[in-house]
């Protein structure tokens, strides 16, 4: 119990004095965790409408590969990551593995899927009627599309929330494509393995509580965004 | 009728879904300015010819012509659909103001601030909901939000409107009142409308043709009284609110009028028949009248049969009656003949009803009509 | 619509910041600087590489990316041709790595020891045995708890070398259990437990006072833990930095670090973590 309380203590000790690795650790996470939910938003909510509204044969198989990807294991997406961004991989030529793009990569793969399945759940779950009363006021495509990701706007975003929260939270594929490099590739999980591994228990916690505090803000944020009456 | 081009015409149009032929109209011509209205059972496919007339459905082979026009399909159908607007059973408001709902299709148009505010405010006017403009669409009751959904779509001045059974989940005062204001407003605008209802007295109350639907064919269409009086077949009969409906040999013809052999009884029917011709008779519930004995005098029915009450059923604002008096036979009796003659199940009555009100059609029922402007066809 | 206009202005500047940021962050390592250096757990846990790669890079302009894996892996990725150079402490598994054209100019850094710490109480009563073969015969006699690393670490092998000089085969019998965990963890749950494992003795000084073990054998020869730089064979994996790995080897050998490698740790713990041994022979070690 001690150990906690001195962890909490750590924490707000080196937000406070804004220790510089810290701070550094902290703005990584959320550089690469939101690039990589931003890059799962635009594929995942387009991709997610499009199988959503439309027939195509083999839809069902296409969807229950989404909804598989959903629950695709971190550290699996990490292992395959590697391997194709290892120098002799097919992707080697990139010349990206170790580095944080391999990061925001993989945590794009982890985050897309969820962000899919959740969009197509909510688009299906619309009235059915409703892309066709849309499309009786006028609306091109497009607008419809629009329109219908607006009605939409509560699980959807409920989806990104989910999304951000799997990579910010994430450390198995972190570590591997990442390399847990100080100052580069590090960030709030993989520092917090470290520690532990360390036997720095204190700053292991700070270190846990710190993103802890940092997606509870976050998801302050979005959850605002999602439950706000329209007012005009 | 008028003899300006009708503003809507169709041609040989067939829809089929999953390989199945769900739609299938060799033709139909919609006057400007007129309510059709589309009436027939669960799965007539009034819903997939509105839709398709939207141009929201994709069709399998023919044509729409709109205004001289052709209507290309699916896609392409953009620029017509900027011309109507739909409003389905189900409001389908957006997650907004009541305001912004109604001004939604002006700015899917982008028109500008200014004219969005006239529209949205004339439309809320005129069906008085104005002191609803800033109300949250989640808020407000079903009859509220299909007004919504009605000024919505008046909003942005369709040529033609077509509305998917838009009443059909109000209660009774609720659907009432907005039936009388609808109806007002679109003998103002003379917007060509088509509605599609299974209620037979809506459809009956505001349109000027009647086109009756069955298993994705128009089986007839014609003013209201004269489809509901004069069935073309038994289908359109039973829909239509025929509630007798007999088959006999006719076994003997003279002057017009003929007998008809139903079971062990002669029934006198008038029509253009020949002997030995098998028909179908129609008789309509609200031509048969009842009597209790011995209390009936001579009347001039040719039609009286002796019978027994088989059963009573309360509709509300009138009985009906199921007897058998050699063939079954439905009447519909007022709350006040019912309790003057005190009819009851078991109870010997005497049926009689003219001549002149059955509707005979002959056994081979006709193929669903062509579009038939002004008045319909008799047998 | 202006309010909207500002909301979409302001999530393409974000998109935008982050971008940008990104791609500073990556831009700056041209290819030809980076070096991958593979090593284990217990030398990044040590502290050791925090000093002495800023030193490096500072010095040469070179990018390291420090891969801190076990022995094993390490060797692994040095037989893919996907790291640089090599900085482990598995001399069998080495020398093979060499024999078999992986890996070229393998030179001795430094050395530390192991250690077999255990439960003050000490049940299987190995304290003052001066042989570790010995030792490991009486915890498996006593059936006294005993954890391995398991994980083809330069620990585990030294582990496993002595199991197989004293003729006894631990795997599969109940007191021996397997973590497949680093050097910290392993200590961690070897205290939780109240058992032995052999340890080395940097790590088990960085962790110590979290730790309920006390160090119960030592200063056998058989306990030395010797380093090794190893440079990845370009001629086999052309890919591989070959300015970058060789600069970094002859880095831990130069004067100047064998100097900071001396004094490692004696602040801290009061007696250094490493010897530094470049130049010397490996079988001269063990004084």
């Amino acid at each position: 119990m001690g150990l906690i309380l001195e962890g909490i203590y750590k924490a707000f000790y080196l937000l406070f004095t804004l220790d510089p690795e810290v701070m550094g650790v902290t703005l990584l996470s959320l550089q690469i965790s939101g690039t990589a939910t931003l890059i799962s938003l635009m594929m995942g909510i387009s991709v997610g409408t499009a199988v959503a509204l439309t027939e195509f044969p083999g839809r069902k198989f296409v969807v229950s590969l989404i909804n598989t990807g959903m629950g695709l294991p971190p550290v699996v997406v990490g292992l395959f990551v590697t391997i194709f961004l290892w120098r002799n991989g097919p992707l080697g030529f990139l010349e990206i593995l170790y580095t944080p793009a391999a990061m925001i990569l993989a945590q794009a793969v982890i985050a897309t899927p969820i962000v899919m399945g959740i969009t197509l759940a909510a688009i299906q779950s619309l009235p059915r009627n409703l892309r066709l009363q849309i499309l009786a006021l006028g609306a091109t495509r497009i607008q419809m599309v629009r329109i219908l990701v607006k009605e939409a706007k509560l699980p959807l975003l409920a989806g990104v929330m989910a999304g951000f929260g799997g990579v910010i939270s994430e450390v198995g594929a972190s570590i591997m494509v990442g390399g847990n490099i100080k100052g580069y590739s590090r960030v709030l999980t993989t520092a917090t393995v470290m520690e532990t591994s360390r036997g720095n228990f204190d700053i292991a916690i700070a270190l846990g509580i710190i993103l802890l505090i940092l997606a509870y803000f976050i998801n302050l944020v979005l959850t605002h965004i999602q439950q706000r009456e329209r007012p005009r | 009728m008028t003899q300006s081009p009708p503003i809507l015409e169709i041609k040989s149009l067939q829809v089929r879904k999953g390989g199945i032929l769900i739609l299938d109209i060799p033709a139909l011509q919609i006057e400007e300015g007129e309510l059709l209205s589309l009436i027939g059972p669960n799965g007539a496919g009034k819903s997939t010819l509105l839709q398709t007339l939207a141009s929201l459905t994709k069709v399998s082979a023919g044509e729409i012509v709109f205004k001289g026009e052709r209507v290309a399909a699916d896609h392409g159908g953009f620029a017509y659909r900027r011309r109507l607007s739909m409003v389905f059973q189900d409001p389908l408001l957006f997650d907004t103001t009541v305001f912004e709902n109604v001004a939604s299709g002006l700015r899917i148009r982008r028109m500008k601030k200014k004219e969005i505010n006239r529209a949205v405010s004339e439309n809320l006017e005129r069906f008085g909901i104005a002191h609803l403009l800033q109300r949250s669409a989640r808020k407000i009751s079903g009859g509220e939000a299909q007004r919504v959904a009605l000024a919505r779509a008046f909003a942005t001045k369709p040529e033609i409107l077509f509305l998917d059974e838009p009443f059909a989940s109000l209660d009774p005062p609720t659907r009432e009142s907005l039936l009388t204001d609808l109806e007002a407003i679109l003998r103002q605008t003379g917007t060509t409308t088509l509605m599609a209802t299974h209620d037979r007295m809506e459809a009956l109350r505001f349109s000027d043709r009647l086109a009756v639907m069955i298993g994705g064919k128009i089986f007839q269409v014609g003013p209201p009284y004269e489809v509901m009086n004069h069935p073309l077949d038994e289908f359109v009969a039973s829909f239509v609110g025929v509630e007798t409906i007999l088959e006999g040999t006719v076994v003997k013809a003279d002057q017009g009028s003929f007998l008809t052999l139903v079971g062990e009884k002669e029934i006198e029917a008038v029509g253009d028949i020949v002997l030995g011709d098998r028909v179908t008779l129609c008789i309509r519930p609200e031509n048969v009248t009842l009597a209790v004995p011995p209390g009936h005098q001579a009347t001039s029915a040719r039609n009286v049969f002796p019978g027994v009450i088989e059963k009573v059923v309360p509709m509300g604002l009138y009985y009906k009656i199921q007897l058998q008096c050699g063939f079954p036979l439905v009447a519909y009796i007022t709350t006040h003949s019912l309790e003057n003659l005190k009819l009851k199940a078991g109870k010997e009555v005497v049926a009689s009803f003219k001549a002149t009100s059955i509707h005979v059609v002959k056994r081979e029922p006709c193929q669903e009509s062509q579009g038939l402007k002004g008045g319909g066809e008799t047998n | 619509m202006s309010a909207k206009n500002f909301r979409k202005m302001f999530f393409l500047g974000m998109l935008a910041i982050l971008a940008a940021t990104l791609m500073a962050a990556n831009s700056v390592q041209a290819q030809q600087k980076n070096i991958i250096l593979a090593t284990t757990t217990s030398t990044q846990d040590s502290g050791l590489l925090d000093v002495l790669i800023p030193m490096f890079e500072k010095k040469t302009g070179f990018f390291v990316k420090t891969i801190a894996v076990g022995s094993g892996q390490a060797m692994a990725m040095g037989q893919k041709g996907e790291a640089d150079v090599l900085l482990v402490h598995s001399p069998a598994a080495e020398k093979k790595f060499v024999a078999e054209g992986y890996g070229i100019n393998r030179r001795l850094i430094m050395h530390n020891d192991f250690i077999v710490v255990g439960p003050s109480e000490d049940p299987a009563k190995i304290k003052g045995i001066k042989s570790t073969v010995d030792s490991f015969k009486k915890i498996a006699a006593s059936g006294a708890l005993f954890l391995s690393r398991a994980d083809k670490s330069g620990t585990h092998s030294k582990e496993m070398g002595i199991w197989k000089a004293t003729g006894i085969n631990p795997e599969g019998q109940k007191w021996y259990q397997q973590t497949g965990l680093g050097m910290g963890q392993t200590l961690n749950v070897t205290s939780e437990k109240k058992g032995y494992t052999l340890a080395d003795r940097g790590t088990y000084l960085a962790l110590k006072k979290n730790l309920s073990l006390d160090i119960l054998a030592e200063g056998d020869a058989i306990l030395l833990n010797i380093y090794h730089v190893i440079e990845v064979n370009p001629a086999k994996f052309p890919k591989v930095n070959v300015a970058g790995g060789k600069a970094f080897a002859d880095f831990m050998v130069s004067k100047e670090v064998q100097d900071v490698i001396k004094t490692f740790g004696v602040e801290k713990y009061g007696s250094p973590l490493f010897f530094p041994d470049a130049g010397k022979k490996e079988e001269e070690l063990g004084k």
